[in-house]
């Protein structure tokens, strides 16, 4: 078990530039399932792909891969050819969100969004759009969602993962893989990783995630990384008092970050007094979360979180 | 991007948001020559000269060189002297202000140097209110956040008084409506003409701020002047980085100068860099592990003196750029790389670093971790290059050693 993706999630690329074909490339030698793509201007033509597998992905494969992903006009033409309920978007930022409203018109389940730089009165009008969808959109700013040896669907690297019993949960792409690598070397494997952003709106937040590993059989302890910006540790933390019986570890990046400074991510800023490392660390402590004293105790402090029930 | 009072005013005033009428001067003789053309206008015998920089406070601020002098100042000597008294006492101010250096609460120590004046038509004022616009992040939405307590900095409004905070949220598929207005003026005490005023006032700033892009829209003090009017008295914007490429007109009021000059030279090459306090340099993948790494320095005893994120998707001529605008700053007495490779190859990193050593020379301790994506090469790389260099295996013993480098 995992959430959001598995092995049968199949998955459309909307936007496929540069960017767009590395990284699916690297899922594809991964073994996620890849179906097609959306890119108007090429809408009929076939992408190949074909390369050495990576083995730390989905198991079972030869050493190579060959596929040839179809180019649609629309989501809407390449869901009712593919039958994909997942995307992922690459879409430059001034149409990215025109891109993940479309997807939910379409009915895509999943939409992650990995652009960079949209801007947020266009995020706010996608976040609106959604109310009432079934759609759920993780991201922008997010290096995507991975269960390993089964879907990696993003920008991450797939093989510092391994598969296990740890829910991530993250606002930052390095930061995640340092706590992916810690835990793998530590032993403890993954269930699902998710890139929550670092964009100040954002489509699945700290709670729904706890949410989703609370309620995985699979899933035994959660960490949860964050940074200053924002209330959503602290309302994590209040969640995390209420609602979850599994155990959580966590880290905040920024306790050294000046006030009113944008800190390389839209949403890591702290105005108005709020949003400081402090008052989250505090909450999530006083939440019964474990908290990792530097980066480096990202792992062992999830080791201690689980070895304390 | 923030931008000053004027033209946060110019843009107001473009969208009909009313503003005191006012001229933008550099020169001691611009500001002269600004007093009588307003005086006319206006009918109005007081003008206020407004010293120009990025930072709030400025009307309790003091000059370095005049402690006794404001940097917003209330010209009255027009009342009975006329415009040639007013325009005598524009100069004398002028020839203070200009070049001089500003301190307030939000410059810090060093302060800031004037070098606009606006010169604006003094307002009757009844009221003095609150008003911004900003994004709440909890619920994905902009907010009117509005108080009686205009003049007065909001945050400690916040803080002793949080019942005098009004919110209003704005639906982005409606914008403001109409009885969100009146309630509004309602709250804030409106009523006959400025009732009238506020409703037109709050459906037009709410819009501007969103259309605009703004960051921050904030207007302190707000005031309701004594025949009635709901005007702007002061105007504060900064605008999302992310959507300038759609608002060219703005994009053009950017001012360098006010800019630190190694944020801007990094800016210009797609990094992400904020100048810090302490003495130890460092160079990071992912904004989120470089916040990291200022905090694992300091943890472990020392002070950052720097942010800098090379991004996902860095060349080697980017990570050469990083490391020299590191090694430029004088505080830094040592410099900490610390990488994680996934889509950033470590290879490349070390290529970078390798660039920037031979172009510009290494005088202080260097430590290097490595971890992620081709490792192993980016690590053979350097210690095939010959560089003087200190190998970390993790973080923390990155930040431990560097430290004790620079002891």
């Amino acid at each position: 078990m995992s959430v959001l993706v598995d092995k049968d999630t199949k998955v459309l690329v909307q936007g496929m530039g540069k960017t767009g074909r590395f990284h699916t490339d690297t899922a594809l030698a991964y073994g996620t399932q890849m179906v097609g793509a959306v890119h108007p201007s090429r809408a009929g033509t076939t992408e190949v792909f074909e390369g050495e597998t990576d083995h730390s992905g989905v198991q079972g494969r030869g050493d190579t891969y060959h596929a040839e992903l179809p180019i649609f006009r629309s989501v809407a033409e390449a869901v009712a050819e593919t039958g994909a309920t997942a995307s992922v978007v690459f879409v430059p930022p001034p149409f990215a969100a025109d891109a993940i409203m479309e997807a939910a018109a379409a009915g895509v389940e999943l939409v992650i969004a990995i652009t960079e730089g949209i801007p947020v009165a266009d995020m706010v009008i996608a976040k609106r759009f959604l109310v009432g969808t079934d759609t759920r959109l993780v991201g922008p700013n997010c290096p995507g969602v991975i269960t390993p040896q089964e879907c990696k669907i993003g920008i991450m690297p797939g093989y510092i993962h391994q598969p296990g019993k740890i829910g991530v949960v993250s606002r930052s792409g390095t930061l995640t893989y340092e706590a992916v690598y810690q835990l793998t070397n530590n032993g403890l494997g993954q269930t699902t990783a998710i890139g929550i952003g670092g964009d100040p709106v954002n489509g699945t937040n700290f709670v729904d995630c706890l949410s989703l590993f609370n309620d995985d059989p699979e899933t035994e302890g959660v960490i949860m990384i964050g940074e200053i910006g924002g209330t959503a540790e602290e309302e994590a933390a209040e969640w995390i008092e209420q609602n979850m019986t599994k155990p959580v570890a966590g880290f905040i990046a920024g306790t050294t970050a000046p006030p009113g400074k944008r800190m390389g991510h839209a949403g890591a800023i702290i105005s108005g007094g709020q949003g400081t490392a402090e008052a989250k660390i505090a909450a999530l402590t006083k939440a019964g979360v474990v908290m990792a004293p530097t980066p480096t105790d990202m792992g062992t402090a999830m080791q201690e979180a689980l070895a304390a029930r | 991007m923030k931008v000053h009072e004027y033209q946060a005013k110019k843009l107001m005033k473009a969208r009909g948001i009313p503003v005191p009428e006012g001229r933008v001067a550099t020169t001691v003789d611009a500001a002269v020559a600004a007093v009588r053309p307003l005086m006319e206008e206006t009918g109005n015998k007081v003008v206020v000269v407004k010293s120009q920089i990025h930072a709030g406070g400025r009307g309790k601020g003091r000059f370095n060189e005049h402690p006794d002098l404001g940097g917003v100042t209330v010209v009255t000597a027009g009342i009975d002297g006329g415009v040639s008294a007013a325009e005598e006492a524009v100069r004398g101010l002028a020839e203070k202000m200009l070049g001089s250096t500003l301190v307030t609460v939000q410059t810090g120590p060093e302060g800031k140097q004037v070098n606009r004046l606006y010169i604006e038509q003094g307002i009757g004022i009844d009221r003095e209110l609150y008003l911004s616009v900003l994004l709440d992040r909890a619920t994905s939405r902009f907010i009117i956040m509005a108080s009686t307590e205009g003049g007065t900095e909001i945050e400690v409004v916040a803080e002793e008084t949080p019942e005098k905070i009004l919110r209003v949220e704005i639906d982005p598929a409606f914008g403001l409506l109409d009885y969100q207005a009146a309630q509004l003026a309602h709250d804030l005490g409106l009523d006959g003409d400025s009732h009238r005023n506020g409703l037109k006032f709050f459906k037009t700033i709410a819009s501007a701020a969103v259309e605009l892009d703004t960051d921050l829209l904030e207007i302190n003090p707000l005031v309701v002047t004594t025949d009635g009017r709901v005007m702007a008295l002061d105007g504060k914007m900064s605008f999302e980085a992310n959507a300038l490429y759609r608002h060219p007109e703005v994009a053009e009021m950017r001012d360098e100068s006010e800019e630190d000059p190694a944020e801007l030279e990094a800016s210009e090459h797609g990094l992400s860099f904020i100048k810090l306090d302490g003495s130890i340099g460092c160079m990071v993948n992912g904004a989120g592990l470089a916040m990291a790494t200022m905090d694992i320095i300091k943890y472990v005893g020392g002070e950052p003196a720097n942010f800098l994120d090379v991004g996902g998707g860095a060349t080697a001529d980017k990570v050469a750029a990083a490391f020299k605008i590191i090694t430029k700053d004088p505080a830094v007495k040592g410099i900490f790389v610390n990488i994680f490779g996934g889509i950033m190859q470590c290879d490349v990193i070390a290529k970078g670093v390798i660039d920037a050593v031979k172009e510009v020379g290494l005088e202080v301790p260097l430590v290097v971790r490595l971890e992620g994506t081709n490792v192993e090469l980016g690590k053979q790389l350097l210690d095939e290059s010959g560089l003087d260099l200190v190998s970390a295996a993790d973080m923390k013993d990155g930040a431990v050693k560097i430290l004790e480098l620079t002891k």
